[in-house]
């Protein structure tokens, strides 16, 4: 190798040591095909959602009798419903529940479940074993069996099923945030900050909270598409959104009935859960090994 | 092993003290008087005072929660509010049924999700592998309703081949049996087969990789023996047991594919419970089958152990 040639790799090696983790994590993220076509699909539906109104080719809760179970046309792209309505608008304004539905319950359930989990990680004994036997009993119970038991007892709507998943899907969070305190708060630098005074509080915000995120970002990642998909059977369940409000979830419910005259009904709402639950797996799988440090 | 046992079993003492805790406190979530609703359109005061003392609901909350824990403890989880008929005997009556639904899924999401992990893996790199790996993908991130809905049209309403709904008891008629359940079964069943099929494929590329294995191909043997009398026995063990626990899974996805395709199971049984506010029997059911999850996950510990020796101490 030419002495001229060591400057280069010096300068290359100390461009790898200055950069950030989370541009690292950016830069391995955009190199996988599967996560980039996920972050295109996400981020479509994305603004299918927040642009609704101006996209929308027709009003989706007006009904028209003259209109009712119609096919697929240049009129009404994805045909209509059983009360006239454009499935299309009904499709793209369906997004919004969904999506809201994946990032507040999850939302809900981080606030809740990672602050319990730095809780019985860091301080341990009789703390950790009661939280952790809480979090057990509800891991017990199935997901979607605890979510449809609450958002029963609570009533139907979806501000109700969002707090429904949430809490559903808080033990997951206070477990592999309990886990990865564990594994972080022998580190050095954690004992380091320890030693120089630091107050717990302190210690778990500021030294711990960091570098646990990777793993919290994608099983929040992995956990919205679980969401979705939840938030889509209480719907299906009529236990979520509630009529005339579209919803992909009631609409299937609604679509079950007219199979046989009208299956386009069913195809379009199906098939919209699929893509953004299926670019969220994408994404957090990605996600997973663009932060995974052995993949370095 | 015997000491592992007693550890593991005290263990799920005081996680089952908190399920039945977290399953009573669901009655209490509701706002309102809870005699109130199941007096329904009852509104005479004497009615809701006999409602009150007989489900003593007069009394304090954990001297309520006693009389119930009681009543679970000697197999009494209550009445059904909506047709007088003993929890315990409905339970009876809907949990074979799912069982049944939940045996067919395991076994189909054994029968694609096993192969397809070991071929993946062997051929890591392949279209094999790619098509494998989009096979888990789309299991993962289809909606069961939704893949139910999609099989009735194709195969009932299309092709007339499946009974769209129904369900025909294993010992009543065997060929109607398994076709009132294939496509419920297979509903239930891909997205495990999914799940297996990655977690086969890892544990595969991971033993293949190890030194054993290394020596049986040193040592001359075919590939094909290889794979599946040295690699595939010791991969396959975690995998197994990880199969035990997607039982659990599979009695909340039979909550909507029992309701799709019109199956008189336990995930029909608690739907229709939680639309009548029939509590007892919402207790009931989320209390069996949170301890049959729990009794499921204390079945794979003891059955990882006892495959894997070297956990034995």
């Amino acid at each position: 190798m030419s002495d001229a040639a060591l400057p280069a790799i010096a300068a290359a090696g100390a461009e790898e040591v200055l950069e950030s983790p989370a541009r690292r994590a950016l830069r391995r993220l955009i190199k996988r095909k599967g996560a980039v076509i996920g972050l295109a699909v996400l981020s479509l539906f994305i603004a299918l959602a927040v642009f609704a109104p101006l996209i929308s080719p027709y009003d989706a809760i007006a009904t028209s009798w003259s209109l009712v179970r119609k096919p697929p046309s240049a009129l009404h792209w994805f045909g209509t419903d059983e009360l006239g309505r454009d499935i299309l608008a009904r499709v793209i304004y369906g997004a919004r529940a969904s999506l809201l539905a994946g990032l507040i319950s999850v939302t809900l359930a981080m606030s809740i479940g990672v602050p319990l989990g730095l809780l019985a990680g860091y301080r341990g004994g009789l703390v950790d074993a009661l939280i952790s036997r809480m979090t057990d009993a509800m891991l017990a119970c199935p997901f979607l069996i605890l979510a449809i038991a609450l958002a029963a007892f609570l009533g139907p709507s979806l501000g109700n099923a969002m707090i429904a998943i949430g809490v559903s899907a808080t033990p997951v969070f206070i477990r592999l945030t309990r886990a990865q305190v564990m594994g972080v708060k022998v580190e050095d630098y954690v004992e380091a900050a320890r030693s120089i005074g630091n107050p717990p509080w302190r210690i778990a915000l500021v030294h711990i909270l960091p570098n646990i995120l990777p793993a919290l970002l994608v099983q929040a990642t992995l956990s919205i598409a679980a969401a979705i998909i939840a938030e889509a059977a209480l719907s299906f369940l009529g236990l979520g959104q509630q009529p005339p409000a579209p919803s992909w979830g009631s609409m299937l419910n609604a679509a079950q009935r007219f199979l046989t005259n009208a299956p386009w009904m069913a195809i379009w709402p199906g098939l919209a859960i699929f893509l953004v639950v299926l670019s969220l797996n994408l994404v957090g799988d990605g996600l997973r090994d663009a932060l995974d440090p052995r993949e370095r | 092993m015997l000491n592992f046992l007693a550890r593991r079993i005290a263990q799920l003492i005081p996680t089952l003290f908190f399920v039945s805790l977290l399953i009573f406190s669901l009655q209490h979530l509701l706002p309102g008087d809870p005699a109130l609703v199941m007096a329904g359109e009852e509104h005479d005061p004497a009615v809701i005072a006999q409602i009150r003392k007989q489900y003593r609901l007069d009394r304090p909350i954990p001297v309520q929660y006693v009389y119930w824990i009681k009543g679970v403890l000697s197999g009494d989880f209550g009445e059904s509010l909506r047709i007088k008929v003993p929890v315990r005997d409905l339970i009876a009556q809907k949990l074979p049924v799912t069982l049944q639904l939940a045996a067919m899924a395991i076994v189909i999401a054994f029968l694609i999700g096993i192969p397809a992990g070991i071929i993946s893996a062997v051929k890591k790199g392949t279209a094999w592998d790619y098509g494998a790996n989009l096979f888990a993908l789309w299991g993962i991130s289809t909606p069961n309703f939704w893949l139910g809905i999609m099989l009735i049209f194709f195969f009932s309403i299309k092709l007339g081949w499946l009974p769209a709904s129904g369900f025909v008891p294993l010992t009543e008629n065997w060929r109607a049996s398994l076709a009132s359940t294939i496509m419920p079964a297979f509903v239930l069943g891909n997205a495990i087969a999914a799940i297996l099929m990655r977690h086969t494929r890892s544990a595969m590329l991971q033993v293949l990789e190890s030194d054993y294995v290394r020596t049986a191909r040193a040592k001359g043997l075919s590939e094909r023996s290889v794979i599946l009398k040295h690699a595939m026995r010791n991969a396959l063990t975690p995998v197994i047991t990880l199969g035990a626990l997607e039982l659990g899974t599979l009695l909340s996805g039979a909550v909507l594919t029992e309701q799709i395709f019109t199956i008189p199971g336990f995930g029909k049984l608690i739907v229709d419970a939680v639309f009548n506010r029939d509590y007892a029997v919402v207790q009931g059911v989320v209390l069996v089958t949170a301890t049959i999850y729990i009794t499921l996950n204390l079945i794979a510990d003891i059955a990882y152990i006892l495959v894997n020796p070297r956990l034995r101490g």
